[in-house]
């Protein structure tokens, strides 16, 4: 992430200079600590939602009733961790939210889980095998059904807005197939 | 659709109903414990917040430089030797980065292309099979304060590439369009 924000910010930078715009840049970066601030209150909100949430589904038991099918494919996933290990659950509800195309759910569930995988390995700041799978996983995006995206198609007079659900779904799960493979041909290199 | 758009709406009502209901009749003082979980989320969110803060930042410092646009331009050359149309290119590059954003990219391209054009296909599918990845990392990284990331970011970035590639070939195979 350190390369990642060094180039944006310097190419920031240089671009605005040879575009004698270096007042566009000092703006935008006021307006992105604006947005910053929006969206995370917006993350107040629902991640304290999620969480109470989530807290009364542990707490009452409904946990080990949740999503069995769902529970085994993560078990398999992530074999490194003990399958009564909260970091199971919150795993499994995260891909769920994200499945069912919650992202507002989504987020708050994905914050737990990589607490939960955070309990696991508590003093580390290096990243765990887990989380990155957990995190390559989540970036893939996997999801059933592009609500917003067939709604836009649709208001703008599309003749068959649900045509592209078929390709999207085939997309997403390749793209996602194909970022695990790579993920752990890495690890499979540098071990 | 109809049923389909019907279910989503069900979803989150029906599932909370159902949570609060079993933890009552497990004899789970619900409202309780809905408080002392809510109480987490304020540490969480200020512990994200910094990481927020850095990526927006220079998320929008990179769009307003001008320095998207050049990156764009380099990817036009590219994209034309594939027949793919270069309309795509802004949604490709975006989606990564920001979801409101390319939310507004995307409603462009409809507009400006027409709903059944190759364009607006190929970026409805970008739209729906990648992920904010940028978002993403720093939500999920800044709640746990990891400081190392090892290879996980070159992974997310090439397989983002490799994601944008696929949703084109696929749509272009599907609508034997360009």
């Amino acid at each position: 992430m350190n390369t990642v924000w060094i180039l944006l910010m310097v190419a920031s930078v240089l671009f605005s200079f040879l575009n004698g715009g270096l007042d566009a840049f000092t703006k935008s970066i006021f307006e992105g600590a604006k947005s910053a601030v929006e969206v995370s209150l917006f993350l107040l909100g629902i991640v304290s939602l999620w969480l109470g949430i989530t807290k009364v589904i542990e707490d009452s038991g409904l946990i080990h009733r949740l999503s069995g099918f769902f529970q085994y494919f993560v078990r398999r996933l992530f074999k490194n961790i003990p399958p009564e290990h909260p970091a199971i659950t919150s795993i499994t509800l995260n891909f769920l939210a994200n499945l069912f195309g919650l992202g507002n759910a989504a987020t708050p569930l994905g914050i737990k889980a990589m607490q939960d995988l955070k309990a696991l390995h508590p003093d580390g700041e290096t990243i765990t095998f887990e989380m990155m799978l957990f995190i390559v996983v989540n970036t893939a995006s996997i999801q059933l059904i592009p609500f917003t995206v067939i709604g836009i198609l649709a208001d703008y007079g599309s003749k068959d807005p649900s045509a592209i659900v078929l390709p999207t779904l085939l997309a997403t799960f390749l793209s996602a197939l194909f970022a695990l493979g790579l993920l752990f041909a890495v690890r499979r290199v540098l071990k | 659709m109809k049923t389909v758009s019907l279910i989503s709406q069900l979803i989150i009502p029906l599932f909370i109903l159902f949570t609060i209901l079993y933890g009552w009749a497990r004899k789970v003082r619900v409202y309780d414990c809905f408080v002392s979980g809510a109480k987490g989320g304020v540490g969480v969110v200020v512990r994200v917040f910094p990481y927020l803060l850095a990526i927006f930042v220079a998320v929008k410092a990179f769009q307003a430089s001008g320095a998207f646009e050049f990156a764009q331009g380099l990817l036009r050359g590219l994209l034309g030797v594939f027949h793919v149309p270069i309309d795509v290119v802004p949604i490709a590059l975006i989606k990564p980065l920001s979801g409101s954003a390319s939310l507004g990219v995307f409603t462009n391209i409809v507009k400006t292309n027409g709903p059944d054009s190759l364009a607006s296909l190929i970026s409805a599918v970008i739209m729906g099979s990648a992920e904010t990845t940028f978002y993403v990392l720093a939500v999920y990284l800044g709640a746990v304060g990891i400081k190392r990331t090892r290879y996980l970011v070159p992974v997310c970035f090439f397989a983002d590439l490799v994601g944008i590639i696929i949703a084109i070939s696929i749509v272009k195979f599907f609508f034997h369009l360009g």
